[in-house]
């Protein structure tokens, strides 16, 4: 701790500039009292934050909650009308794409959940080991999560492209009635996207448990494998439990990724045709000239809701367990 | 505080210097933050640039960014300049960034004159009084227009808003090549349209090339078979929502379209319109309901002097007298009606030498304005010409005269899940219509 005792013995004069205080020499073991110009200090610190909070999240949140119940065309602020549930009812009743559209956020959550969490898992392990080029893997894997939006639509563009992609002519399809068309078929496109989509999450988890692992203790595998546990039970049971505060870190990922998944569809054929989502449903309605602000605010609010269900999980388990 | 084992060897904590280089950067740090997102926000709107009212001088924003198009406006500002000595500034900005924020652009501190389409897309911000009339204009070029044209370009009030600089018609465009070989004949009727399509699925061909992985091209379909089964003023009244979606007219569309499901290409879903130009250009298909910028797509000679173009042929009434031709031209911003030279510039644009100056540029559309040079057209932009001219009426295209959210949200679903299997709810398109144009 830094006490004052320490400073008005070992400071140099000019080190400390600009304060023209005398030091009070304090009595030990009590807390220091705050000077005016601390408080000062302090509101600074905690008020900008909470005023870029507030102008940032918390402001636009309540406005899109207001704008869900009204009418508006996005011009003139006068040309905002009440319209009570309307817009809600047009989400659940009207629109066609709604329901398709929670279908495949649920898949998504379910596809990234079962096989790109755990892939992810897989590449961190084996990338673990002491293997020679381990952190050009690395890079390779981590790739993706880096790239921007249109350069993943070109990339898969060349995969999938139906008369002249990869997979059809490795297939060899390609060019012949019976090629796959894996963008065009809606009951086909979703898993291209989610493939899409695995490619980018297996490489963000990978780095996430990459940096967990060499945070387990390296005496708990040695423990481990002098009580004679192989390395299946070393893993399942020693450092992947040893790994929690990740694992959460892990779950909340994948829920949000799940929920915002977005750019994948967008690039292919922005969210028609088999690929609903909600949040590009949000952007569809928000964004550009076909907006109606009041059905987009409602598919936001809505998105919100949903959201806060596993936030809360989260934060209730969080605080819970800093009770003990 | 573990941080004890990170301070200088000497044993000097200096506490309230840290402090105040920590709040320093923290500081700067914040306000940074909080300034970047209000900058970000200012670029909304091009800027304004030189003063509005002075009549030696405009600024002009374009949406016309790609390579040929941003070069032809550069010629119409520079030949406008050196004719009247009025400076033009031009503010080019990326087509959809443009088309997305136009409600920002217009209300914030918007160019004097600018690029933008006629139609329900054009009536709907003058309607909302963000475009300043420019009747004094049409008084000066109004005979360099034909009628359809004047209807174009007319707002909600009656008012002239718009000044048009091209079009280019939508049809069934074809290789010359292939029908002469098979002995194809251009249908006029419907019936013929089925019989020709037949002939040529049994010789091999997918008679008809559509593509509709972007959503838009399959409204070109929708447009024409609406109009020859139920006239111009339908379209135009079902488009403007005076006409509702559930009843007999609209179903009839869908009914008639569905004997051309099985002639069109069946992998649309997951085709652009450049992936369809293509097949058609290796002569995979027979022919192409498109706009003729798909000439754009064919860059061998050979092949492009092989295309021809025949209008969508005539089903229930009116002919083939409504042509699908959108027209892109110039608007003055409410703040440019103020300024003399901004009108003289949409003037300019109106008479045969501003558009001429245009087209040597970007010979791929079509000169509005009579009078204007034809000598170096192509017979196929000959043919194109000709279509329109000798249209009765001139349709916008679904997304340009309908409400831009029915067209974007509720019509590309509806279409594709039309095409995937010729099932249509028209009582939910109702549904939705009306609250779309409700919030309007």
């Amino acid at each position: 701790m830094s006490t004052p005792t320490e400073l008005s013995e070992s400071a140099a004069p000019g080190s400390r500039a600009g304060s023209n205080k005398p030091v009070r020499p304090a009595k030990p073991g009590r807390v220091k009292r705050l000077s005016g110009r601390d408080k000062v200090v302090l509101g600074i610190m905690v008020g900008i934050p909470t005023l870029v909070q507030l102008a940032f999240v918390w402001i636009p949140t309540l406005l899109s909650i207001l704008l869900s119940f009204t009418r508006w065309n996005g011009l003139a602020l006068s040309d905002i009308r009440a319209a009570g549930l309307a817009n809600y009812n047009y989400v659940f009743n009207d629109s066609p794409a709604f329901w398709p559209a929670v279908q495949h956020n649920i898949l998504w959550l379910l596809f990234l959940a079962v096989i790109a969490t755990p892939l992810g898992l897989l590449l961190a392990v084996l990338l673990d080991q002491q293997i020679r080029g381990s952190k050009i893997y690395q890079s390779i894997f981590f790739v993706p999560v880096m790239l921007s939006l249109a350069l993943v639509g070109i990339i898969w563009q060349l995969f999938y492209q139906k008369d002249n992609g990869l997979l059809n002519f490795l297939l060899g399809t390609a060019g012949t009635p019976q090629a796959v068309d894996w963008f065009g078929d809606s009951n086909i496109n979703i898993w291209a996207a989610l493939v899409a989509a695995t490619w980018r999450h297996a490489g963000y988890v990978m780095i996430l448990y990459l940096a967990g692992l060499k945070g387990v203790d390296a005496t708990l595998k040695e423990a481990a494998s002098l009580d004679g546990a192989n390395a299946t039970q070393t893993f399942f049971r020693i450092v992947f439990p040893a790994m929690a505060p990740i694992n959460i870190v892990i779950v909340v990922i994948t829920i949000i990724e799940s929920l915002r998944a977005f750019d994948v569809v967008w690039v292919i054929n922005k969210g028609t045709n088999g690929l609903e989502l909600i949040s590009a449903l949000v952007i569809t309605y928000l964004i550009g000239e076909g907006q109606s602000i009041g059905i987009g605010s409602a598919f936001a609010v809505i998105l919100l809701v949903i959201s806060l269900v596993p936030i809360t999980i989260y934060l209730s388990r969080t605080f819970r367990k800093e009770k003990f | 505080m573990s941080s004890n084992e990170d301070r200088p060897a000497h044993g000097i904590l200096r506490p309230g210097f840290d402090r105040r280089t920590l709040l320093k950067t923290l500081g700067v740090g914040a306000v940074g933050a909080a300034g970047i997102p209000l900058l970000a926000a200012c670029t909304g709107g091009a800027a304004p640039g030189a003063s509005a009212s002075a009549s030696t001088s405009l600024t002009f924003g374009s949406g016309s960014s790609d390579d040929v198009p941003k070069a032809a406006y550069k010629a119409v500002t520079d030949a406008f300049t050196a004719k009247s000595k009025i400076k033009v500034t031009t503010n080019v900005v990326p087509h959809n960034d443009f088309q997305n924020k136009i409600a920002t652009y217009l209300q914030g501190s918007p160019d004097d004159a600018f690029t933008w389409f006629a139609g329900y897309r054009m009536q709907y911000y003058a309607g909302k009084g963000l475009l300043a009339p420019v009747d004094d204009v049409w008084e000066k070029v109004g005979a360099n227009y034909s009628d359809a044209m004047k209807k174009a370009s007319t707002g909600p009030d009656g008012k002239m808003y718009f000044v048009p600089n091209y079009n280019y018609p939508w049809g069934f465009f074809y290789r010359k090549s292939v029908w002469a070989d098979k002995g194809y004949e251009v249908p006029t009727t419907f019936d013929a349209l089925k019989t020709l399509c037949a002939k040529m699925k049994s010789d091999g061909l997918i008679p008809i090339e559509f593509t509709d992985k972007d959503g838009w091209p399959a409204m070109g379909t929708f447009d024409y078979i609406n109009m020859r089964l139920n006239g111009y003023q339908f379209h135009m009244d079902l488009t403007a929502h005076k006409e509702s979606w559930d009843q007999k007219k609209v179903s009839d569309v869908f009914d008639t379209w569905k004997a051309l499901l099985p002639y069109q290409n069946p992998g649309a879903l997951g085709m652009t319109w450049q992936d369809g130009a293509i097949n058609m250009g290796k002569k995979k298909s027979g022919m192409f309901l498109l706009g003729s910028f798909v000439t754009q797509q064919y860059t061998d000679k050979t092949i492009l002097d092989d295309i021809d173009f025949f209008p969508f042929p005539e089903i229930a009434m009116e002919g083939q007298d409504a042509v699908e031709a959108p027209i892109d031209g110039l608007l003055l911003s409410k703040k440019g009606g103020n300024n003399q030279g901004a009108r003289d510039f949409l003037a300019f644009m109106g008479t045969p030498e501003g558009q001429d100056a245009y087209a040597k540029v970007d010979p791929s559309n079509i000169a509005t304005a009579k009078g204007a040079d034809t000598s170096a057209f192509s017979p196929l932009t000959k043919k194109c010409a000709e279509t329109i001219a000798n249209a009765k009426s001139i349709s916008q295209f679904f997304d340009r005269d309908a409400l831009p959210a029915m067209a974007t949200n509720v019509m590309i679903p509806a279409l594709q899940g039309f095409i995937k299997d010729g099932s249509i709810d028209v009582k939910n398109l109702e549904s939705q219509a009306k609250a779309l144009y409700a919030a309007q």
